[in-house]
């Protein structure tokens, strides 16, 4: 008989996909497109810790703040993909060490 | 019970080896249609603890909007992705590496029993409704344009933003390019549209 599901097996969960987040973008240094999906998995993660806790304590605020980071989530998707694009229209590409206009 | 163990064990597994192929497939299409997958096992796994109306937004929010978002783009970006593959491998050491110390660091924290305080209870700011009174999605509601008001007008203010900021960014004006005015061609007067010409037999215009 194995141990019931509880607030640890989630949070473990949570590490896991937030390490793989991390990881992401040390792998794909160069593509911000993939580092943009990276940050998705991280806030995803946030979200299953937030969630996890409000059934845990039985809390619903945690719940309710999983829902702005969902928003914020997604504002900063739309953003980034758009400057992305328009990165994309001068430089012909979108290799992150090209990133370095403003330098000077 | 041990349906919902086996249950979350499919879905974070799933979950999980779908968020390595993001991070590691070549194809940038591949990674989002992985990324939607796995989206699709949180919503899963959001279900199980019970929030479910935080589950179908998932569903609705990231795999309806933001993943197509991201495959709108990749596919619309004519992008070399072979060259952007180069150094790959160099970086996995040092990635691997910190996210090994981090992976431990959190798993230090996760692993083992979690035992909330005595007067834990007391101190909720919200307390969850009983299971069968009311429904997840109404409870929040009960809260979300109560008390949480103002947050979530901030929260439509950042969409709004967002949105102006996004279609700015993108906006674009072309020279040469014709486009139809419609005021130009409403105001326009008899005068300057048609020319009679008195054309004399035989020798044309």
């Amino acid at each position: 008989m194995p141990e019931a599901i509880g607030l640890s097996h989630y949070l473990v969960v949570a590490a896991i996909l937030f390490t793989l987040g991390i990881f992401g973008i040390f792998l794909n240094r160069k593509n911000v497109i993939v580092i943009l999906m990276s940050i998705e998995l991280m806030l995803l993660a946030v979200n299953i810790n937030l969630v996890a806790f409000s059934t845990h304590l039985g809390d619903l605020v945690g719940q309710v703040f999983a829902m702005f980071i969902l928003t914020v989530a997604a504002a900063e998707a739309a953003i980034g993909l758009a400057i992305l694009v328009v990165y994309f229209r001068n430089r012909r590409s979108i290799a992150v060490e090209d990133i370095n206009m403003m330098k000077g | 019970m041990i349906v919902e163990t086996m249950v979350f064990y499919l879905f974070s597994a799933i979950m999980i080896a779908s968020a390595v192929m993001v991070i590691s497939t070549r194809n940038p299409v591949h990674s989002v249609l992985f990324l939607i997958l796995t989206f699709f096992n949180a919503a899963a796994l959001f279900m199980l603890t019970g929030a479910e109306f935080l589950a179908m937004i998932l569903v609705v929010v990231y795999v309806g909007a933001v993943a197509v978002l991201f495959l709108f783009v990749v596919m619309m970006l004519d992008i070399n992705f072979v060259e952007l593959r180069q150094g790959f491998m160099q970086y996995l050491p040092a990635g691997a590496l910190i996210g090994a110390i981090l992976l431990i660091e959190l798993a230090f924290f996760s692993v083992g029993h979690w035992v909330s305080a005595p007067d834990a209870d007391a101190q909720r700011a919200l307390a969850m409704p009983a299971a069968g009174q009311v429904s997840n999605t109404l409870a929040l509601g009960r809260v979300l344009y109560t008390d949480y008001a103002y947050l979530f007008q901030l929260a439509g203010l950042i969409l709004l933003v967002a949105m102006i900021g996004a279609i700015v960014l993108t906006l674009r004006q072309r020279a040469g390019v014709k486009k139809q005015s419609i005021a130009d061609q409403v105001s326009r007067s008899r005068g300057e549209a048609i020319e009679i010409k008195d054309v004399p037999t035989g020798s044309g215009v």
